[in-house]
């Protein structure tokens, strides 16, 4: 569960984290980062999985703090995944780094 | 004995945090006479609404056991009821449902004092009596196993899905492990989560209960948006969530459950009753704050714990609230309005099971009788009471 896997995030990596560009990934089923940080589009952002793995992700516009953006490319009505779960799909194809939000992701449940 | 608070012991045994005399309207034509009645007396707190009459059905049901389950409530040493006498829910009824409880309860009608003036006196006079009586009373230590708290969260941005609830859901857990009570309720923002609440059930009759509850939420919703001139209201997430970084209802729903933690839900129950078994409990409400902690106070529960990633200030009449956030600027801005800083978390100070540790001593604390920011500042806006569709 997401949950445990949140809860397995040491203070100190999310300490480091939060320091500099960051984003955080809170499930390895995940396919989006949640920005720690505001990012500018060009900004190599720091992505921490839950686990410990760290690399860089070059965003490709402005990601505001807390929002996410792709960790890979993902395609028209590809499921996104957050907290291990999906979310929603994708309204258009996009690029790894982009930012993902109700302008370009669809989700039905309690919206009709 | 586990761990303990220093509370008070009620006539009929139940514990309460607080020891305040609660001024309840029958009806909303007595709700400034009972505000009045507050006014005059320090210690008291009044429970103002616009509802009580011209309802019928299961909507006047739930009025009903709803302000009958507030008045019953253990942070309340007594009670007085007043009724303005031609009502549909009458003060009569409202006064005997309290009663069984024992505690101090007095009633005034309008229409019997004569006007509002005579019955803002002899209430006054009545609630000076109780709250004398009751300033006898002393704290004692109780178990925590007494303890009932509630979980809402409202103005959500993503920490509170990403801090704030989980930390949260760390006390709650910690607390319905000692044989405490945690209560989550918002059913509207559950949806498309339902499927994980489900495997947490504890057993097949609770799991279809979680699903059957917000299934029927979900097709009352869909109801009051069939009209098309309603389009524009169909959405469950609010501008704030989305300039937060939440997409979609289902994101916020994963979010928000996890303040209820990873225990074993035991029993789910009707807005407006009280829970028949001790552990975590879903209260089948709407998602709106104050309908949320208003049905969560009329169950029993003697304290909220309320997470806020953009900061929320308000309060519950006689039930403290204790506010997190989880947005470290949040609590720079709106330190006055929040208990617990959980952005100290995404600043590096602390770890979520030390943030989850301080908001359960917290909560201890609290029910001992630290007040809450929202209890010092007189917050009270949330007493609401749901309406059936």
């Amino acid at each position: 569960m997401y949950v445990s896997n949140v809860n397995q995030m040491s203070a100190m990596d999310l300490g480091r984290l939060a320091g500099g560009k960051t984003a955080l990934v809170l499930d390895q089923k995940d396919n989006v980062a949640v920005a720690l940080t505001d990012l500018a589009a060009g900004d190599s952002c720091l992505v921490a999985e839950d686990g410990g793995r760290k690399y860089p992700v070059t965003v490709l516009e402005k990601i505001p703090f807390g929002h996410k953006f792709a960790l890979v490319d993902l395609g028209k009505d590809e499921a996104v995944y957050k907290y291990g779960e999906e979310i929603g799909k994708m309204k258009a194809a996009i690029n790894k780094g982009g930012w993902i939000h109700s302008h370009n992701m669809y989700c039905d449940r309690g919206m009709k | 004995m586990g761990d303990t608070f220093l509370g008070y012991r009620r006539e009929n045994g139940a514990a309460g945090v607080r020891n305040l005399i609660a001024i309840i309207p029958s009806v909303f034509c007595s709700s400034k006479v009972a505000q009045r009645i507050a006014q005059n007396v320090p210690g008291t707190v009044h429970f103002s609404h616009p509802v009580g009459c011209s309802q019928v059905g299961e909507d006047l049901e739930v009025t009903a056991k709803t302000l009958i389950g507030i008045g019953r409530n253990p942070n309340f040493a007594g009670v007085v009821v007043v009724g303005l006498g031609c009502e549909r829910f009458t003060p009569t009824e409202l006064a005997q449902g309290i009663a069984p409880t024992g505690k101090m309860l007095e009633m005034v009608v309008i229409h019997d004092e004569g006007d509002s003036i005579k019955a803002i006196e002899v209430g006054t006079r009545h609630a000076l009596k109780m709250r004398r009586a009751a300033s006898l009373e002393q704290r004692q230590k109780i178990d925590v196993s007494e303890l009932m708290i509630g979980l809402n969260c409202g103005g959500s941005d993503t920490t509170s899905g990403l801090i704030a609830n989980p930390a949260l859901g760390i006390a709650s857990d910690k607390l319905v492990a000692q044989g405490g009570s945690s209560i989550l309720t918002e059913l509207t923002e559950l949806l498309g989560a339902e499927h994980i609440l489900a495997r947490r059930a504890v057993n097949e009759k609770v799991a279809n209960d979680i699903l059957t509850v917000i299934h029927n939420m979900e097709e009352r919703l869909k109801r009051q948006t069939q009209n098309s001139s309603n389009e524009k209201r169909k959405h469950l997430i609010s501008t704030g969530n989305y300039d937060g970084g939440l997409s979609s209802v289902v994101e916020k729903s994963l979010g928000g459950m996890k303040k209820s933690g990873n225990a074993r839900f035991v029993e789910v129950f009707k807005y407006g009753d009280v829970p028949t078994k001790k552990g975590l409990l879903l209260l089948d409400g709407p998602g709106h704050d104050g309908e949320v902690t208003t049905g969560q106070a009329a169950a029993g529960a003697q304290i909220v714990c309320f997470p806020t990633g953009r900061g929320t200030p308000s309060g519950f009449p006689g039930v403290p609230v204790i506010k997190i956030t989880g947005n470290p600027r949040t609590f720079e801005r709106m330190k006055e309005n929040i208990d617990i800083n959980a952005g100290a978390v995404l600043t590096g100070e602390k770890s979520l099971q030390q943030v989850g540790e301080e908001i359960y001593q917290e909560i201890i604390t609290v029910a001992s009788g630290k007040l809450s920011k929202a209890e010092v500042l007189g917050h009270d806006e949330q007493f609401c009471i749901t309406r059936m569709p």
